[in-house]
């Protein structure tokens, strides 16, 4: 019934808004057509055509009232008065630049924040990856008690490629990537791994140029093929259509390029892979059940669900460790991941806090603006009441109302999104290259359908809150009252208590926000302050790989590695020079499998991280050794062979017995027993925020690798000596290639844990600051605006004997009031706020006394300092004047 | 707005709807049509027409739309709507209530 009514009027409002010349001309046709009738009637019965004219026009009573009597029907309509009183809202905000000013700068910080937030947030938890049907794709890893995510053996991957009935396709990328590409330069380092052939095709990813592996194309026999990332093609083969069959040299090896992947592919694991090549196991670890180096990615058979796909997969893991006990033993079980969960890791709880964060600072906009709509309302308590008293229907005042609060919200919602999809861009270029490498999806932030309708959604929100409070205040009694002149009413009273009700709330955001920062903050100055177990300025690092075929044997290799460190050990401010196969602080890659001579061998995996090492390691890093020796400079392949363990892996699997003399294998090679020679204290080889981890240390000459890092301890700038070390290198041999150039303080700074504590830090800490200006502004408001109303009482006070003092007690002890209620309010709130950022705190605990009682001071002690500005204006009050304005 | 002063309020859209019930018509035909069976007892002015037609068109109980009209030139043809149709049955219901009880009022016997 009321649709059908709908359908009548509708068209018609709309027609007579938009179509306003057309509506008018068919109103003259109509009325033309009633006189020219009436005129010929007329004329019939006799009259002259002038007089049969006018007593036609007579019968109308009036033509121009009767048009404007039948416009008066069609403005009877709700979207024209929207359009009125749009307008009379914007001429209202232009008459009040100061308020409308500062709502719209306020808005327009909440919505922002929140939109470039939330656009991040939808690039990496809600967008799609660039895959076909990404929901069906899991990764897959071997799971061992200690370790539910453990990455693969490739047998084990070949066993479950043959063995499942639940993936459609299953295939693996080895996560030990980076080759050594030959150019007309030199060597350089290009990011790239090895996939196994049907990788691509798991993903649903299909090359833009060219095409995919072939599947028998990661056997050993085949020749090798390559597909190269988009941007590789751009930038190295200019987008040249003929690169497609080009042979380039990729770790000493020619390889034929098969393909270019589409430009919007991204894989995060391999951020910034610019070559693809096959698996062919040609890593000697794929040649061992018990060495894990792969990860493998699984798209399930339609109709299988996750649950069903890991019920089928922990069979196989078992029935594997029974088949092969000495590696398996542990994995007796498989983890599936969805493989977005993977992809986003760790940027989701920093993601989700910094939601929150956004969302609260929105809140205390709104608030805000709320209060500042409050306070305005007040002042225009005569103007409302005239208006009512001329016949302005309540209906017709709150639709005035709501008019002014939506125009509000809508600017400010506007200008948020325009200062948002800076913010995005700005905010993204902020992010380093090699970081954004590992978070391809923030490639191309930018506002969406999905930001730009929740600013719409929001903006509605806000508007029809600022609409509904001052409705809710202008009650009817108050326009009686409002006319009488000088009436102050109740309204004060009412408006005090919901005003005070809204700056509770925005102290209470505030302190939130500022205990948030307060812990993040802390988590992050804990985090590079952790204990490294070693002196980390002035420490220069470098990389350096070479061609596999150019330091082949074990002796090429330490040749290499004694001419590295003597040439640098000569450089100037040079203290003390050593190589390892890895720096410290940095991924724990680099493990293997330890094992006790005379302990029974149960297949269990003795996961350490080992390191072969110069001689001079220890002392080059200011270790601290616990007992035992360090390694000596002749200590090479002729002696016996040696090991240095740390405090965690003597505990671990000596239990606190004395290590030293015990003998030990590891990599399954029972016969190369090693001896202990000494025990350090940890040394933080694995990322800063784990665990200490055991560590097996052997000499560098005893078991030479192919690459290792550089360390040097220097009494200079050690930024200033890495290109003086990069050249000499290069001056031994120009292809060797180099990477990883840093201090140990930048190292440390940029470590990814570092950077995500400090992104969220920042961003957080800004929210926070934002929140506490706003709070201290709402304040001040609050308590000018109660003081204004109290000018008389105060004067009456004052004229009663009241000191200054008193006044001013008087109104500090409102403003304290005020703050106590919401520090109160604030501290409970953040208490369970904390709870939620336990994952991200680091080194603090949710209940950090310190952070909870700095965070009330500053705030209690920047409330009292705002609300004296009212205090002294009250106290300077002259009774006099104040009882005579009564 | 001047208002049918000679029409009990409100009356002047119950006759519209139910003439325009009966088939449509322009406005000129609906005034002819009034003075046509009322006599000359409802006393419509031309002016009053158009405003009470223009609203009856915004409520959405009648549409217009343009034709050749019986001259031959093109006019504004008024038609009743279903909502218009369920609007004549309740004010026409109305009219019966209240007319029944003003005539029992002004039958009372005086004694």
């Amino acid at each position: 019934m009321r649709l059908e009514h709908w359908f009548y009027t509708v068209p018609l409002r709309l027609r007579s808004l938009f179509w306003r010349a057309q509506v008018e001309a068919e109103l003259d046709e109509e009325l033309r057509y009633h006189l020219e009738r009436q005129i010929e009637v007329n004329i019939a019965a006799g009259m002259s055509a002038e007089e049969a004219r006018y007593a036609a026009l007579r019968a109308m009573h009036g033509l121009d009232q009767r048009k404007e009597e039948c416009r008066d029907m069609r403005r009877l309509n709700f979207v024209d008065n929207l359009w009125r009183d749009s307008r009379y809202a914007i001429r209202q905000l232009g008459k009040n630049p100061g308020f409308a000013c500062t709502a719209i700068f306020v808005l327009t910080l909440g919505t922002s924040a929140a939109i470039v937030i939330l656009g991040f947030a939808d690039a990496a938890l809600l967008k799609p990856l660039p895959y076909r049907d990404q929901s069906r794709l899991v990764a897959v890893f071997e799971s061992s008690p200690r370790n539910a995510r453990s990455i693969v053996s490739y047998l084990d991957f070949t066993d479950w490629k043959n063995l499942n009935n639940v993936f459609s396709s299953i295939d693996a990328f080895a996560l030990n990537g980076g080759f050594t590409l030959m150019t007309s330069t030199g060597a350089e380092s290009v990011p790239g791994t090895r996939v196994s052939a049907g990788f691509f095709h798991t993903l649903g990813v299909t090359p833009l140029l060219g095409r995919d592996f072939k599947p028998d194309e990661d056997s050993p026999g085949a020749t090798r093929t390559i597909i190269i990332s988009y941007a590789a093609w751009q930038r190295r083969f200019s987008a040249r259509e003929d690169a497609l069959g080009q042979t380039v040299t990729l770790n000493g090896t020619p390889s034929t390029i098969i393909g270019v992947l589409p430009p919007d592919f991204h894989f995060a694991p391999f951020g910034g892979a610019e070559f693809w090549t096959t698996l062919r196991s040609t890593d000697p670890c794929e040649k061992q059940r018990g060495c894990h180096n792969l990860m493998t990615i699984g798209r399930l058979k339609d109709e299988v669900s996750i649950q069903n796909a890991a019920a089928d997969m922990q069979l196989i893991a078992q029935q594997l460790s029974k088949d092969y006990p000495d590696s398996n033993r542990d994995f007796g079980a498989a983890t599936l991941v969805p493989l977005r969960d993977v992809i986003v890791g760790d940027v989701r709880p920093v993601l989700l806090i910094l939601l929150s964060g956004a969302g609260l600072l929105l809140l205390i906009a709104y608030v805000n603006v709320t209060t500042l709509l409050l306070l305005r309302s007040d002042k225009r308590g005569r103007e409302i009441a005239v208006r009512g008293a001329v016949g302005a229907s309540t209906a017709r005042l709150f639709q005035q109302f709501a008019i002014e609060g939506l125009v509000l919200a809508a600017v400010g919602g506007l200008f948020g999104l325009v200062f948002a999809e800076w913010g995005m861009r700005f905010l993204a270029r902020l992010i380093p290259g090699d970081k954004l490498a590992s978070m391809p999806y923030f490639r191309d932030l930018g506002l969406n359908i999905f930001t730009i309708g929740f600013s719409c959604f929001i903006s509605v929100l806000g508007g029809l809150l600022f609409a509904i409070i001052p409705i809710a205040r202008t009650s009817l009694s108050q326009i009686r009252t409002g006319l009488k002149e000088g009436s102050r009413g109740n309204a004060g009273i009412t408006w005090r208590r919901l005003g005070s009700k809204l700056v509770v709330l925005e102290v209470a955001v505030a302190i939130v926000l500022m205990v948030g920062a307060g812990l993040l903050g802390k988590s992050l100055y804990q985090l590079l302050h952790v204990d490294t177990g070693f002196r980390t300025d002035h420490l220069a690092l470098l990389s350096l790989t070479w061609p596999p075929a150019s330091y082949g044997k074990d002796q090429q290799k330490i040749v290499l590695e004694r001419e590295v460190m003597s040439r640098i050990s000569s450089l100037p401010g040079v203290e003390s020079v050593a190589v390892s196969l890895t720096s410290p602080v940095g991924p724990a890659w680099g493990s293997s499998n330890l094992h006790v001579v005379g302990q029974p061998i149960q297949g269990e995996h003795n996961e350490v991280l080992h390191r072969q090492v110069s001689s001079a390691y220890f002392t080059t890093l200011q270790a601290q050794l616990l007992s035992g020796r360090y390694f000596a400079d002749n200590e090479d392949a002729s002696k016996p062979l040696v090991a240095i363990v740390n405090r965690t892996l003597a505990k671990k699997y000596f239990s606190g017995a004395d290590a030293i003399g015990k003998q030990i294998y590891y990599d399954w090679q029972p016969q190369l027993p090693i001896q202990i020679v000494g025990v350090v204290d940890d040394l933080k080889e694995g990322p800063l925020e784990g665990e200490a981890l055991p560590v097996l240390y052997v000499p560098f000459e005893q078991k030479p690798v192919a690459g290792f890092a550089v360390l040097v301890r220097t009494s200079q700038a050690e930024a200033l000596l890495l290109p003086n070390m990069i050249s000499t290198i290069h001056a031994i041999d120009p292809l060797i290639s180099i990477s990883n150039s840093q201090t140990m303080t930048e190292r440390i700074n940029q470590s990814p844990s570092a950077y995500l504590h400090r992104s969220a830090a920042w961003v957080v800490g800004a929210f926070a600051a934002a929140a506490f200006l706003l709070s201290i502004v709402g304040l001040y408001g609050v308590v000018a605006y109660s003081t204004s109303q109290r000018t008389q009482e105060i004067g009456v006070r004052m004229a009663l004997g009241a000191q200054r003092r008193n006044v001013y007690q008087l109104i500090l002890s409102e403003a304290g009031r005020l703050t106590a209620m919401g520090v109160v309010l604030g501290l409970g709130c953040s208490l369970a706020a904390a709870r939620l950022l336990r994952t991200m705190l680091f080194g603090v605990s949710t209940w950090d006394a310190p952070t909870l009682l700095a965070v009330p001071v500053v705030l209690v002690i920047s409330a009292l300092l705002a609300s004296c500005i009212p205090a002294r204006r009250a106290g300077s009050v002259n009774p006099v004047e104040a009882l005579r304005s009564e | 707005m001047s208002k049918p002063t000679d029409l009990v309020q409100g009356t002047l859209d119950l006759l519209i709807l139910k003439i325009l019930a009966l088939e449509p018509l322009h406005g000129w035909a609906i005034g002819q049509r009034l003075k046509q069976v009322s006599g000359d007892t409802l006393q419509v002015s031309d002016g009053s027409l158009y405003p009470a037609l223009h609203k009856l068109e915004q409520e959405g109980w009648i549409k217009a739309e343009w034709k050749p009209s019986e001259n031959n030139r093109r006019a504004k043809f008024y038609t009743l709507t279903r909502p218009g149709r369920k609007e004549l049955e309740r004010e026409a219901a109305n009219w019966n209530r209240l007319s029944t009880a003003i005539s029992l009022v002004v039958q009372l016997k005086e004694t």
